[in-house]
């Protein structure tokens, strides 16, 4: 408690919070009626999301037996949304670059925040993210220094705690990247125990001009866990963000990941793949919100659904006036075994410039009976034919991937829930 | 090698072969000839196990062992080759992957070991040459952006590579120009042996005069209505199918 006071004592955060609470009271847990929540029912998550999970600590050997949570040197571990120094291991970090955790950085210098802080991620229209500004008790702030190249990608472990009571964790992630400087962020979503919790996290990426930053998102959350989560960029001229969104456990999964392309020749592309079984729930809304002439982006999401499991995809571009030269193009496909998942898809541009380039496709597709045949009269056999069409399909996102070490954990794991919750399941 | 006993295929209840019977000795090369929708490439596709066919009658022998009721890999391995008309394009699957997977389930079911690396693609590149193929195709995805002749190719090296007991060529001059045409034949003639069969599937008597076949069978209705040698299909070059059809329909 010593730390909340003297935070909360500061104006501008006093504001922040109050304003995240007011909207978040006015707004409440979106109901399937809201527009942008119609396919994604959170109504459950009402009765706690309020409530913030207290602290707990995870032992290291149990977080090391995660290979996801032991893939990189560099990292930092929060528990239930709190920084766990213990854990965490920062060294091997060049200079230029900082890493802190959020609570400490708004307790001994909360100033150079004040400008970026919920500056990229609105609480306008979006509950969760005013839910988190409201109520975060933690998170990192990542800072690097104009012309510095991080070198080494830097790894946030959210590990989730659940105990006998729901509860939710609302992390906060902020990443400043100033001029010409150069990042790699990796967030991952683990649990260590089982139960229900409520997972939301908002990760705001100020990228100055010409910086260069790669978020590389990994939610593998608990099969009880709901997982809800913002990454929201702001790009200056020049900078580039890419981002990459692989989703692959939680009950229910919703991310809110997009940027504003605020300078001349900013650029973005943001890759995403979903794997989905069971009961299994995944919603990606994305935006570009295009506000400056000559920005490219491009966006890329795929996605494997089987059991009675849905996806929900929302790309939404926007390309403001003056925009000009804005060359946009969003891709969704979807490849379904089995007979009962769903998937909605749905473009949504929005264009007030008129010198632009904006394409979008969607694709909902079964493994193809013409290639599984040909692999199998060459002697390949039937479960390998279709994992490899299925490996095919998904490493259009995950060979993309720039982290050797994330790569390789996430193409094991896909050869892992293929043999062990899709085998057997008809193309 | 092979032999075909009263042969009945169907799809979605339509009767397409009716009552085929077919012996086909090892060292021999037979072509099956054929007016469009007569069946010869149903059969060849019931033979290599396309399980949108159902044999509703007959059996399928290899070397005396019942093919009829095996998947389509178990007939792979067993040494059921199909070059097929249209050679599907799989893209993000690499073709070195694809050949060493084959290679390796077949060489499995022969109780051989796997190559290691290097044997493989020594192996591979001897293949390479006979069909004028681009060492560059095994960094490609299978036949993805791959031409009409270049596909055909590919199957052609492919059934080097696999080197079955049994192979079924599918229309595989359709779409060749001359150049492209010998090439694929050289590669048919390069496997010619004593301990192989080969099913050549064709419309049109111009294949033949590169793979010249030790007997000619033409296919019409879901039957064979005439068995003979070479000058079958040179007869059929000449006066086309329409007679062998009104004589089959007396």
């Amino acid at each position: 408690m010593s730390r909340t006071a003297p935070v909360e004592a500061t104006g501008w955060l006093s504001r922040l919070r109050t304003d995240g609470r007011a909207r978040f009271d006015a707004l409440g847990i979106p109901k399937p009626t809201d527009e942008n929540w119609r396919q994604t029912n959170v109504q459950a998550v009402a009765p706690f999301a309020a409530t913030s999970a207290g602290p707990a600590s995870a032992s290291a050997a149990a977080l090391d037996a995660l290979p996801l949570a032991s893939a990189l040197p560099c990292r930092v571990v929060l528990v239930n949304g709190r920084f766990d120094e213990t854990l965490s291991s920062l060294s091997g970090l060049p200079r230029g670059v900082r890493v802190r955790s959020l609570a400490t950085a708004l307790l001994e210098s909360p100033e150079p925040l004040e400008p970026h802080l919920g500056h990229a991620a609105s609480v306008e229209n979006a509950p969760f993210v005013a839910l988190n500004t409201a109520l975060f008790a933690d998170g990192v702030v990542v800072t690097v220094d104009a012309g510095v190249d991080a070198a080494v990608p830097l790894h946030i472990v959210h590990v989730a705690l659940p105990g006998a009571a729901p509860a939710a964790i609302h992390a906060r992630t902020l990443v400043i990247a100033k001029d010409g400087s150069q990042v790699t962020v990796v967030e991952s979503f683990v649990a260590l125990s089982a139960g229900t919790y409520l997972t939301n996290a908002v990760t705001e990426i100020l990228a100055q001009p010409d910086a260069r930053v790669t978020h590389i998102k990994i939610q593998s959350e608990g099969p009880e866990g709901w997982h809800v989560a913002t990454v929201a960029g702001h790009q200056a001229r020049g900078a580039r963000i890419l981002s990459y969104n692989v989703s692959l456990g939680a009950a229910l999964a919703r991310n809110d990941i997009g940027s504003r392309l605020d300078g001349p020749g900013a650029e973005c592309r943001l890759y995403g793949f979903y794997l989905v079984d069971g009961e299994q729930h995944v919603d990606n809304h994305t935006w570009l919100d295009h506000a400056s002439p000559n920005c490219p982006s491009w966006e890329m999401y795929k996605g494997l659904l089987a059991g009675r499991s849905r996806a929900v995809f929302n790309g939404r571009i926007v390309v403001r006036e003056g925009a000009q030269k804005t060359d946009a193009k969003q891709s969704n496909k979807n490849l379904i075994l089995g007979d009962e998942a769903i998937v909605y898809t749905r473009p949504q541009l929005v264009i007030h410039a008129n010198d632009v380039k904006c394409t979008h496709g969607a694709t909902i597709g079964r493994l193809d009976e013409e290639s599984l045949f040909y692999l199998r009269t060459r002697g390949i056999g039937k479960d390998e034919a279709r994992n490899v069409l299925i490996r095919a399909f998904a490493d259009d996102v995950i060979d993309k991937i720039p982290v050797g070490a994330v790569r390789e954990i996430l193409v094991d794991t896909l050869h892992l829930r293929l043999e062990r919750d899709f085998r057997g399941i008809e193309a | 090698m092979l032999k075909i006993e009263d042969l009945h295929a169907a799809v979605n209840g339509k009767e397409i072969l009716k009552g085929i019977d077919l012996t086909v000795n090892a060292g021999e090369v037979h072509a099956i000839m054929g007016p469009n929708g007569s069946g010869k490439s149903t059969l060849a596709q019931v033979l290599a196990g396309r399980e949108t066919y159902t044999i509703t009658q007959g059996r399928i022998l290899l070397e005396g062992k019942d093919l009829s009721g095996m998947q389509p890999e178990d007939r792979a391995r067993e040494g059921v080759f199909l070059a097929f008309q249209y050679p599907v394009e799989i893209p993000g699957v690499g073709n070195v992957y694809f050949l060493k997977a084959a290679l390796n389930a077949i060489r499995k079911h022969r109780g051989q070991d796997d190559l290691d690396a290097i044997d493989f693609l020594a192996y591979v590149r001897e293949k390479m040459k006979i069909v004028e193929m681009d060492e560059s195709f095994l960094n490609r995805s299978v036949n993805e952006g791959f031409s009409g002749g270049e596909k055909k190719r590919n199957e052609i090296f492919q059934m080097m590579v696999l080197d079955p007991k049994l192979a079924i060529l599918d229309e595989t001059d359709s779409g060749l120009d001359i150049d492209a045409l010998k090439i694929v034949a050289r590669g048919v003639n390069a496997m010619r042996s004593q301990q192989r069969a080969i099913v050549v599937v064709t419309h049109y008597q111009r294949l033949l005069d590169y793979i010249v076949p030790d007997h000619v069978h033409v296919l019409a209705d879901g039957r064979i209505v005439r068995s003979g040698d070479r000058s079958l299909a040179l007869e059929l070059e000449k006066k086309g199918y329409a007679w062998i059809e009104e004589e089959v329909a007396r």
